[in-house]
Protein backbone atom coordinates (compact mmCIF):
# COMPACT_ATOMS: atom_id res chain seq x y z
CA UNK A 1 0.00 0.00 0.00
CA UNK A 2 1.12 3.76 -0.64
CA UNK A 3 1.35 6.22 1.61
CA UNK A 4 -0.41 8.52 -0.23
CA UNK A 5 -3.52 6.47 -1.11
CA UNK A 6 -4.65 7.31 2.72
CA UNK A 7 -3.42 10.79 2.24
CA UNK A 8 -5.58 11.49 -1.10
CA UNK A 9 -8.62 10.02 0.47
CA UNK A 10 -8.40 12.30 3.37
CA UNK A 11 -7.70 14.99 1.16
CA UNK A 12 -10.95 14.44 -0.86
CA UNK A 13 -12.80 13.59 2.12
CA UNK A 14 -11.95 17.07 3.62
CA UNK A 15 -12.70 19.06 0.50
CA UNK A 16 -16.06 17.43 0.73
CA UNK A 17 -16.58 18.13 4.35
CA UNK A 18 -15.61 21.98 4.15
CA UNK A 19 -17.96 21.83 0.91
CA UNK A 20 -20.33 20.63 3.24
CA UNK A 21 -19.88 23.50 6.02
CA UNK A 22 -20.06 26.05 3.00
CA UNK A 23 -23.22 24.87 1.24
CA UNK A 24 -25.59 23.28 4.23
CA UNK A 25 -27.91 25.65 5.56
CA UNK A 26 -29.41 23.13 8.45
CA UNK A 27 -26.95 23.27 11.78
CA UNK A 28 -27.19 19.58 12.38
CA UNK A 29 -26.02 18.92 9.09
CA UNK A 30 -23.18 21.42 9.12
CA UNK A 31 -21.88 19.54 12.68
CA UNK A 32 -21.83 16.84 10.43
CA UNK A 33 -19.85 18.37 7.60
CA UNK A 34 -17.18 18.69 10.41
CA UNK A 35 -17.15 15.40 11.68
CA UNK A 36 -15.94 14.31 8.05
CA UNK A 37 -13.46 17.29 8.36
CA UNK A 38 -12.40 15.49 11.92
CA UNK A 39 -11.95 12.49 10.31
CA UNK A 40 -10.19 12.89 7.31
CA UNK A 41 -7.47 14.48 10.04
CA UNK A 42 -7.41 11.39 11.79
CA UNK A 43 -6.96 9.40 8.71
CA UNK A 44 -3.68 11.33 8.01
CA UNK A 45 -2.83 10.93 11.94
CA UNK A 46 -2.86 6.77 11.49
CA UNK A 47 -1.40 7.07 8.17
CA UNK A 48 1.58 8.42 9.82
CA UNK A 49 1.72 7.04 12.78
CA UNK A 50 3.08 3.76 10.80
CA UNK A 51 6.24 5.92 9.96
CA UNK A 52 6.95 7.10 13.29
CA UNK A 53 5.29 5.01 16.31
CA UNK A 54 2.28 5.42 18.16
CA UNK A 55 2.13 9.27 18.95
CA UNK A 56 -0.21 9.35 15.33
CA UNK A 57 -2.69 7.06 17.07
CA UNK A 58 -2.55 8.58 20.55
CA UNK A 59 -3.68 11.52 18.23
CA UNK A 60 -6.74 10.14 16.91
CA UNK A 61 -7.70 9.23 20.00
CA UNK A 62 -7.46 12.45 21.76
CA UNK A 63 -8.97 14.06 18.16
CA UNK A 64 -12.15 11.17 18.75
CA UNK A 65 -12.45 11.99 22.24
CA UNK A 66 -12.22 15.85 21.93
CA UNK A 67 -15.05 15.25 18.62
CA UNK A 68 -17.24 13.27 20.88
CA UNK A 69 -17.41 16.73 23.28
CA UNK A 70 -17.50 19.07 20.34
CA UNK A 71 -20.62 17.18 19.08
CA UNK A 72 -22.11 17.66 22.59
CA UNK A 73 -21.77 21.21 23.18
CA UNK A 74 -22.39 21.79 19.61
CA UNK A 75 -25.98 20.04 19.07
CA UNK A 76 -26.88 21.43 22.91
CA UNK A 77 -26.15 25.28 21.44
CA UNK A 78 -27.88 23.99 18.29
CA UNK A 79 -31.13 22.97 20.21
CA UNK A 80 -30.94 26.26 22.30
CA UNK A 81 -31.13 27.98 18.82
CA UNK A 82 -33.94 26.45 17.58
CA UNK A 83 -35.48 26.88 21.37
CA UNK A 84 -35.26 30.43 20.70
CA UNK A 85 -35.79 31.12 17.18
CA UNK A 86 -37.89 27.96 15.98
CA UNK A 87 -35.65 27.10 13.30
CA UNK A 88 -31.81 26.22 12.96
CA UNK A 89 -31.26 28.01 9.61
CA UNK A 90 -27.58 29.13 10.25
CA UNK A 91 -28.08 31.46 7.41
CA UNK A 92 -30.89 33.31 9.76
CA UNK A 93 -28.29 34.44 12.48
CA UNK A 94 -26.46 37.09 11.18
CA UNK A 95 -27.12 40.08 13.68
CA UNK A 96 -23.71 40.31 13.59
CA UNK A 97 -23.93 41.93 10.54
CA UNK A 98 -23.56 45.75 10.40
CA UNK B 1 2.64 -11.11 -14.84
CA UNK B 2 3.02 -14.07 -12.89
CA UNK B 3 6.54 -12.28 -11.53
CA UNK B 4 4.76 -9.86 -9.87
CA UNK B 5 1.49 -12.02 -8.06
CA UNK B 6 4.44 -13.78 -6.86
CA UNK B 7 6.54 -10.90 -5.48
CA UNK B 8 2.86 -9.37 -4.32
CA UNK B 9 2.34 -12.70 -2.54
CA UNK B 10 5.94 -12.47 -1.21
CA UNK B 11 5.00 -9.58 0.64
CA UNK B 12 1.55 -10.45 1.54
CA UNK B 13 3.32 -12.45 4.68
CA UNK B 14 3.77 -9.09 6.60
CA UNK B 15 1.57 -6.29 4.84
CA UNK B 16 -1.04 -8.38 2.80
CA UNK B 17 -0.67 -5.86 -0.19
CA UNK B 18 -3.43 -7.18 -2.91
CA UNK B 19 -6.06 -7.83 -0.89
CA UNK B 20 -5.86 -5.04 1.42
CA UNK B 21 -5.44 -2.49 -2.22
CA UNK B 22 -8.57 -4.53 -3.17
CA UNK B 23 -9.76 -3.64 0.13
CA UNK B 24 -9.02 0.13 0.33
CA UNK B 25 -10.46 0.34 -3.12
CA UNK B 26 -13.86 -0.56 -2.34
CA UNK B 27 -14.18 1.35 0.54
CA UNK B 28 -12.50 4.73 -0.95
CA UNK B 29 -15.10 4.51 -3.68
CA UNK B 30 -17.93 4.19 -0.83
CA UNK B 31 -16.54 6.49 1.34
CA UNK B 32 -16.30 9.74 -1.17
CA UNK B 33 -19.71 8.38 -2.40
CA UNK B 34 -21.22 8.68 0.51
CA UNK B 35 -19.58 11.31 1.77
CA UNK B 36 -21.01 13.35 -1.67
CA UNK B 37 -24.43 11.72 -0.84
CA UNK B 38 -24.34 13.34 2.92
CA UNK B 39 -23.40 16.75 1.49
CA UNK B 40 -25.83 16.97 -0.98
CA UNK B 41 -29.08 14.74 -0.13
CA UNK B 42 -32.76 16.43 0.85
CA UNK B 43 -33.41 14.49 3.14
CA UNK B 44 -31.67 15.24 6.42
CA UNK B 45 -32.12 11.40 7.87
CA UNK B 46 -30.45 10.05 5.08
CA UNK B 47 -27.47 12.34 5.37
CA UNK B 48 -27.25 11.01 8.74
CA UNK B 49 -27.49 7.48 7.74
CA UNK B 50 -24.58 8.30 4.61
CA UNK B 51 -22.40 9.43 7.31
CA UNK B 52 -22.76 6.40 8.92
CA UNK B 53 -21.20 4.67 5.73
CA UNK B 54 -18.02 7.29 5.75
CA UNK B 55 -17.66 6.50 9.41
CA UNK B 56 -17.65 2.67 9.31
CA UNK B 57 -15.47 3.51 5.85
CA UNK B 58 -12.70 5.57 8.02
CA UNK B 59 -12.62 2.39 10.60
CA UNK B 60 -11.80 0.10 7.79
CA UNK B 61 -9.03 2.33 6.85
CA UNK B 62 -7.75 1.89 10.15
CA UNK B 63 -8.01 -1.85 10.28
CA UNK B 64 -6.07 -1.60 7.20
CA UNK B 65 -3.46 0.38 8.13
CA UNK B 66 -3.02 -2.29 11.48
CA UNK B 67 -4.27 0.36 14.14
CA UNK B 68 -6.75 -1.89 15.90
CA UNK B 69 -7.34 -0.11 18.71
CA UNK B 70 -8.37 3.18 17.04
CA UNK B 71 -10.93 0.87 14.44
CA UNK B 72 -12.63 -0.36 17.72
CA UNK B 73 -13.12 3.23 19.42
CA UNK B 74 -13.94 4.78 16.13
CA UNK B 75 -16.80 1.93 16.00
CA UNK B 76 -18.09 2.37 19.59
CA UNK B 77 -17.55 6.25 19.87
CA UNK B 78 -18.81 7.22 16.16
CA UNK B 79 -21.25 4.65 15.31
CA UNK B 80 -22.22 3.83 18.42
CA UNK B 81 -22.56 7.65 20.44
CA UNK B 82 -22.21 9.98 17.71
CA UNK B 83 -24.64 9.15 14.97
CA UNK B 84 -27.18 8.74 17.98
CA UNK B 85 -26.52 11.87 18.89
CA UNK B 86 -27.07 13.35 15.81
CA UNK B 87 -29.88 11.55 15.38
CA UNK B 88 -31.32 12.57 18.64
CA UNK B 89 -30.63 16.04 17.03
CA UNK B 90 -32.73 16.03 13.87
CA UNK B 91 -35.75 14.73 15.98
CA UNK B 92 -35.49 17.51 18.55
CA UNK B 93 -35.14 19.90 16.36
CA UNK B 94 -37.79 18.99 14.33
CA UNK B 95 -36.14 18.55 11.07
CA UNK B 96 -38.54 18.16 8.08
CA UNK B 97 -37.84 14.26 8.07
CA UNK B 98 -39.30 13.41 4.15
CA UNK B 99 -37.65 15.42 1.24
CA UNK B 100 -37.11 19.39 2.06
CA UNK B 101 -35.43 21.61 -0.24
CA UNK B 102 -34.45 24.61 1.97
CA UNK B 103 -31.49 22.69 3.32
CA UNK B 104 -28.74 23.99 0.95
CA UNK B 105 -28.04 27.64 0.52
CA UNK B 106 -27.99 27.69 -3.25
CA UNK B 107 -25.91 30.97 -3.68
CA UNK B 108 -23.25 29.09 -1.89
CA UNK B 109 -23.20 26.53 -4.01
CA UNK B 110 -20.75 27.74 -6.67
CA UNK B 111 -18.63 29.38 -3.71
CA UNK B 112 -18.49 25.87 -1.80
CA UNK B 113 -17.41 23.81 -5.01
CA UNK B 114 -14.48 26.37 -5.43
CA UNK B 115 -13.45 26.47 -2.23
CA UNK B 116 -13.84 22.63 -2.52
CA UNK B 117 -12.38 21.96 -5.66
CA UNK B 118 -9.27 24.50 -4.61
CA UNK B 119 -8.42 22.86 -2.07
CA UNK B 120 -8.85 19.62 -2.72
CA UNK B 121 -5.75 20.58 -6.14
CA UNK B 122 -3.47 22.29 -3.35
CA UNK B 123 -3.61 19.14 -1.46
CA UNK B 124 -3.12 16.60 -4.09
CA UNK B 125 -0.44 18.67 -5.72
CA UNK B 126 1.56 18.71 -2.02
CA UNK B 127 1.03 15.30 -1.27
CA UNK B 128 1.92 14.19 -4.74
CA UNK B 129 5.23 16.29 -4.75
CA UNK B 130 5.88 15.61 -1.31
CA UNK B 131 5.01 11.53 -0.83
CA UNK B 132 5.25 10.49 -4.94
CA UNK B 133 5.09 7.03 -4.38
CA UNK B 134 6.38 6.49 -0.94
CA UNK B 135 5.42 3.02 0.34
CA UNK B 136 3.64 2.15 4.02
CA UNK B 137 6.37 0.41 5.41
CA UNK B 138 4.99 0.10 9.31
CA UNK B 139 8.29 0.92 10.49
CA UNK B 140 6.95 2.00 13.28
CA UNK B 141 5.86 -1.92 14.48
CA UNK B 142 9.15 -3.44 13.58
CA UNK B 143 10.33 -3.77 16.96
CA UNK B 144 6.84 -5.57 18.40
CA UNK B 145 7.15 -9.26 19.52
CA UNK B 146 6.11 -11.93 17.19
CA UNK B 147 3.61 -13.55 18.26
CA UNK B 148 2.16 -10.93 20.05
CA UNK B 149 -0.86 -10.28 18.29
CA UNK B 150 -1.96 -7.28 20.28
CA UNK B 151 1.66 -5.63 20.25
CA UNK B 152 0.35 -2.51 18.37
CA UNK B 153 -2.32 -1.58 21.11
CA UNK B 154 0.55 -1.97 23.66
CA UNK B 155 2.68 0.36 21.77
CA UNK B 156 -0.59 2.69 21.76
CA UNK B 157 -1.15 2.13 25.25
CA UNK B 158 2.51 2.54 26.97
CA UNK B 159 2.43 6.32 24.36
CA UNK B 160 -0.97 6.92 26.45
CA UNK B 161 -0.10 6.18 29.76
CA UNK B 162 3.53 7.22 29.12
CA UNK B 163 4.54 9.98 27.11
CA UNK B 164 1.17 11.43 26.65
CA UNK B 165 -0.46 10.68 30.65
CA UNK B 166 -0.89 14.74 31.16
CA UNK B 167 -2.88 15.37 27.92
CA UNK B 168 -4.61 12.43 28.56
CA UNK B 169 -6.23 13.61 32.04
CA UNK B 170 -6.85 16.14 30.53
CA UNK B 171 -9.03 15.13 27.81
CA UNK B 172 -10.84 13.23 30.79
CA UNK B 173 -11.57 16.90 32.54
CA UNK B 174 -12.56 18.18 28.90
CA UNK B 175 -15.31 15.73 28.48
CA UNK B 176 -16.26 16.46 32.13
CA UNK B 177 -16.18 20.50 30.83
CA UNK B 178 -18.12 19.37 27.80
CA UNK B 179 -20.92 17.49 29.90
CA UNK B 180 -21.39 19.62 32.38
CA UNK B 181 -21.52 22.66 29.63
CA UNK B 182 -24.20 20.88 27.32
CA UNK B 183 -26.30 20.13 30.19
CA UNK B 184 -26.02 24.07 31.14
CA UNK B 185 -27.03 24.49 27.43
CA UNK B 186 -29.74 22.19 26.67
CA UNK B 187 -31.66 22.40 30.04
CA UNK B 188 -34.89 24.17 30.09
CA UNK B 189 -35.70 26.93 33.33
Amino acid sequence: MLLNQFLLLSAVLFAIGVYGVIVRRNGVLVLMSIELILNSVNINFVAFSTYWGASGQVFALFAIAIAAAEVGVGLAIVLLIYRNRRSIDVDELDELKG
Amino acid sequence: MTGVLAQAAGASATTFDVPANVVFAVTAVAMVAAALRMVTTRNIVHAALWLVVVLGGVGLNYLLLQAEFVAITQFLVYLGAIVVLFLFGIMLTRAPLGVSDDLDNERQRPIGAFVGLGLLAVFAYALLETFGGEELTFAAYENVAEGNTNGRTQVVSDAIFGQYLVPFEMVSVLLLAALIGAIVLARRD
